[in-house]
């Protein structure tokens, strides 16, 4: 295909002008007959370029034309009406497929056509770049020109109805880049519902929802045809290339862009952008509101009126004194309550939602969507508490304000409003915790918080956590069992350190049995000073929940009885063997230890000897095979005890008949006496004697 | 008061005239302080001490804190043994100026003689013969100084000291003792100390509180281990052996004293009583805590 030939322009076919002489002045006669013979030639050139089609399409504008490729049947159809709009029909079918030789027909199976005769630039870069690469490899999945271009309808880009319009760019790319397609099952390219994110993001929106042609497409930031990895340094979107792709639409961001974002310079180093990608996920670039368009002067005209109610009869009355107090003064009303339109008289009508407070607190969104009030609230249980049931709507302050909800001294009450006895948590709650907040109030926490108002003292949300609330049950809670010395130790560390390596742990002892984490001897709510006599005290029968038999031996030996009679300064199991740090026996670490022992002892006993240690802490009579000697000596104390009630018991009562009579025998001698006496008073006329002697 | 012939029992013996008003002096007022300090002591140490072994039982906790306090208690239980232990011993030394005052210096008469607490072989006899008695069998022996249940609790107080004392002071100085000792005797002074107090205790509240004061024929309470004499005429009934060798030595008289006014017998009744009801309450006690809430 000669040049001449491409340079036609896609004119319509001029007919050839007559045959004429004509007098030019000054040029020489054949002068004319050479411009007319050039002018035929350039536009037979073009007729034949058209009539070259219109040969071609003479057989290939059949929809039955087709040919086998082994068992596959190819459709050779060409659509001429397609074509004639196409950009590549001025070049007609010869243009590209070069190789035919029109006048020799029928012809040969054509060569495939190669698109970089012509468009250079494109095929080296093409070829530089994935698709490329992936196709000279023989890919069979590699894209080639075709495949995003079409081939013989082929449209301008600026033609919306091109394939590679901006509108459906991202449909183009996602037939192979969605889930679910053979690229995607063999490709792993490290970004996943690519279509779905971009869809969502800002791009997408403005791009797919709003029209906005301009706005960021596939080919914007991967380039069209030097699609390369983020790991070739050539990439558009290498690390170091990304902020000059994202700057060829954000040319200005340097100058609006926030300066310091989670407390740290935005820009490295200075004058350098960073990666855009660090913050904003590539395909999920998150919607971010600026408050044009919506101003809160516009809500505050109708919503400054306190008569304003809804249908249900609440106040749609807003307090912007309070809003501009509260944490989210600098935020535009239209950015929480986004579903606003400003088009419309009354631009509210268009919220259907309530507000998604995750739109900008994500991560705890998404914490809360996991817990159980979150949970409930998925279920759209009535009792369920969202954001505002804990943090309020438009008054929000921080947790360090001391007027907050969530400021540290008022979060039992805040639990409360939900967790007291009769309220409707409690009312559905099925497990063991009754009185919580009472019992919390009491405790050493809840004293520690309410009375003397120090607010790093653990409250509710310190173990529970604000917003991954689970029940016990579930095993990632902060407050199941297994996680409970986790939970605690986040204050109290030392005792965690402690406890991880004593005997109580998991970690040291592996048991099917129940082992007892912090909760179990503390209890959860009604937490107590460990000084407390009543805990103290206490203590022994929490223990002995567990170790039964023990416990009762203890309650045999002196420290045992001292105990129960209120006196805490006996030794009580933690005196002896720790509290966080018991160990076993055998370990050298345990505080019963052969080497240790006498020294526990001296805690109370400041001169014990070992012969002293040698005392048997939890002996009991009971036991013939490991105290025998005990065992013996009470069975023999015992026998004497029976042995001797019982012959003393008899006597006794054999004695008491015998008694008796002896009483009896007595009484009737003084009164014989008596009446003896009195005879002879009597007879002699002398003033009685006196009586006998009395007892 | 103006002597009479003694009324006092039909069966006095002639030539004899005793004054009425007059009371054979069974025990001098040493011995009656003894025993006097020794309830006293006694049921310090029972109170305080059950308190600890039913520690287990609502009374005893009641107690406890009555008395002030489980410490208060242990404080009142050391001094009482003290007290017990200086009763002892003065016991002994009073045994050593009976013997060189009525024995002649010689521990052997003190043993051996009438008045002996030491167990013999008439007290053997006697029992069988008393049991005779109450099975209707024989007639009641003829008693001397020292019934054979008098000597029983005699050396039951010696045993009962020692034991108790000697566990007690194991307990009390545990580290002193197991210098030499053991440490797991501790754990036996213990069951020891626990074991014959309770037996100790239930004995003197039960057996020991019948035969000696409450018996019928003594009834309401023989107090004569307080007051120190009784009637003649009981004693002629009760140690017949002995009045006979008093009489037959002519030393009835210098055995004779006032009675006491009646307000000194009645005080002296009103603290019986008191014991008396101290220790069956303590029985009650125990019976509770062993039967119905023993753990």
């Amino acid at each position: 295909m000669s040049k001449h030939a491409w340079r036609a322009k896609q004119t319509p076919m001029e007919p050839a002008p007559p045959r004429q002489s004509l007098p030019l002045r000054g040029f020489p006669a054949w002068f004319p007959g050479l411009i007319l013979t050039l002018a035929v030639l350039l536009c037979s050139a073009s007729a034949w370029a058209a009539s070259d089609s219109e040969t071609c399409l003479a057989c290939h504008g059949n929809k039955g034309m087709s040919t086998k490729h082994g068992a596959k049947v190819v459709s050779l159809f060409v659509d001429g009406k397609r074509f004639s709009p196409s950009v590549h029909s001025g070049v007609g079918c010869t243009g590209c497929h070069s190789d035919l030789d029109v006048k020799n027909l029928p012809h040969g199976k054509p060569a495939k056509v190669t698109c970089g005769n012509c468009h250079t630039q494109e095929q080296e870069l093409y070829a530089k770049s994935l698709h490329g690469k992936a196709a000279s490899r023989g890919d069979q999945l590699a894209p080639h020109c075709v495949d995003c271009h079409g081939n013989h309808d082929i449209l301008p880009v600026k033609d919306k109805k091109s394939a590679v319009a901006p509108l459906s760019i991202p449909f183009l790319c996602g037939k192979c880049h969605q889930e679910g397609t053979a690229v995607a099952k063999r490709q792993d390219i490290g970004q996943h519902n690519i279509l779905e994110n971009y869809t969502e993001s800002i791009h997408g929106e403005a791009l797919l929802k709003k029209g906005l042609s301009v706005a960021a497409n596939c080919a914007s930031c991967h380039t069209a045809h030097s699609i390369l990895p983020h790991t070739d340094p050539n990439s558009s979107i290498a690390r170091r290339n990304i902020a000059a792709t994202c700057t060829k639409c954000h040319s200005q961001i340097e100058a609006v862009h926030r300066k310091t974002i989670r407390g740290e310079l935005w820009e490295k180093e200075a004058n350098v952008l960073p990666a855009c990608v660090d913050c904003h996920q590539p395909h999920k670039v998150r919607q971010v509101f600026y408050d044009f368009g919506m101003a809160n002067a516009d809500c505050m005209r109708c919503h400054s009126n306190p008569n304003l109610k809804a249908k249900d009869g609440r106040t749609m009355l807003v307090n912007d004194i309070e809003v501009a107090g509260s944490r989210h003064a600098k935020i535009a009303c239209s950015q929480c309550h986004s579903e606003v339109n400003v088009s419309h008289v009354r631009p509210c009508e268009t919220i259907t939602h309530k507000v998604e407070c995750s739109k900008c607190h994500e991560a705890v969104g998404e914490d809360f969507g996991r817990s159980i009030h979150g949970q409930l609230t998925a279920k759209n249980d009535a009792n369920a508490p969202g954001c505002k049931d804990c943090h309020g709507t438009h008054g929000i302050l921080g947790k360090v304000d001391p007027r907050s909800t969530t400021f540290p001294t008022n979060i039992p009450g805040l639990c409360s409003k939900c967790h007291s006895e009769g309220k409707k948590a409690a009312l559905r709650y099925t497990g063991t915790q009754h009185n919580i907040i009472t019992n919390y109030t009491e405790s050493i926490h809840g004293k520690g918080l309410l009375e003397s108002g120090l607010t790093v003292t653990a409250t509710c949300t310190s173990c529970h956590t604000a917003h991954r609330i689970l029940p016990a049950k579930d095993p990632t809670s902060t407050v199941n069992p297994a996680n409970v010395p986790t939970t605690c130790g986040k204050c109290h560390i030392g005792i965690e350190a402690q406890f991880v390596n004593s005997v109580h742990s998991p970690t040291v002892t592996s048991t099917t049995k129940e082992l007892p984490v912090c909760s179990t001897c503390h209890t959860a709510h009604t937490i107590r000073r460990t000084d407390e006599a009543g805990f103290e005290l206490g203590i022994m029968n929490t223990c002995g929940r567990c170790h039964a038999e023990v416990a009762k031996t203890y309650f045999d030996t002196y420290h045992g009885k001292v105990s129960r009679l209120g006196y805490t300064k006996a030794a009580k199991c933690y005196d002896c063997h720790g509290s966080h740090d018991i160990a076993n026996v055998n370990d050298p670490r345990s505080h019963l230890s052969r080497a240790n022992v006498v020294q526990t002892c001296r805690k109370c006993h400041a001169s014990a000897t070992r012969r002293f240690a040698g005392y048997l802490t939890h002996a009991t009579h009971h036991d013939p095979k490991k105290y025998p000697i005990l065992f013996f000596a009470f069975w023999a104390m015992t026998g004497l005890l029976v042995g001797t009630f019982l012959v003393g018991g008899i006597h006794t009562i054999l004695w008491l008949p015998r008694a008796f009579q002896m009483r009896r025998e007595l009484k009737e001698a003084e009164a014989r006496e008596e009446a003896a006496l009195l005879a002879e008073a009597e007879a002699e006329g002398e003033p009685p004697s006196p009586p006998s002697e009395k007892r | 008061m103006t002597p009479s012939i003694d009324r006092s029992s039909p069966t006095a013996h002639e030539g004899e005239h005793h004054p009425v008003g007059l009371e054979f002096v069974r025990f001098v007022p040493l011995e009656r302080g003894i025993h006097a300090t020794m309830v006293v002591s006694f049921l310090s140490l029972a109170l305080t001490g059950m308190t600890l072994k039913f520690s287990y039982t609502p009374w005893a906790r009641a107690i406890s804190h009555l008395l002030g306090g489980f410490e208060t208690a242990g404080n009142i239980h050391r001094f009482a043994a003290l007290v017990m232990f200086s009763i002892f011993v003065t016991h002994l030394v009073s045994l050593r100026n009976l013997k060189n005052r009525e024995y002649g210096g010689s521990w052997l008469a003190l043993v051996l003689g009438p008045n002996s607490m030491v167990p013999m072989l008439k007290d053997g006899k006697e029992f069988v013969a008393t049991i005779k008695w109450f099975l209707g069998k024989g007639q009641r022996p003829q008693y001397g100084r020292w019934t054979y249940w008098e000597k029983f609790d005699y050396f039951a107080v010696f045993w009962g000291i020692f034991i108790i004392g000697s566990t007690g002071l194991t307990l009390w100085f545990p580290i002193l003792f197991t210098r030499i000792l053991p440490g797991w005797f501790i754990n036996l002074a213990t069951i020891i100390h626990s074991d014959e107090a309770l037996l100790a205790t239930g004995f003197i509240f039960t057996v020991h509180f019948f035969n000696t004061h409450l018996r019928p024929e003594k009834f309401p309470m023989d107090v004569v281990v307080f007051t120190g004499q009784m009637p003649l005429a009981e004693l002629k009934r009760d140690k017949p052996l002995e009045y006979e060798l008093l009489h037959s030595k002519g030393e009835i008289k210098r055995h004779l004293a006032e009675a006491h006014p009646e307000i000194v017998v009645k005080a002296i009744r009103v603290f019986a009583w008191v014991a008396l009801s101290i220790g069956f309450s303590i029985v009650v006690g125990i019976i509770y805590a062993m039967i119905f809430a023993y753990r």
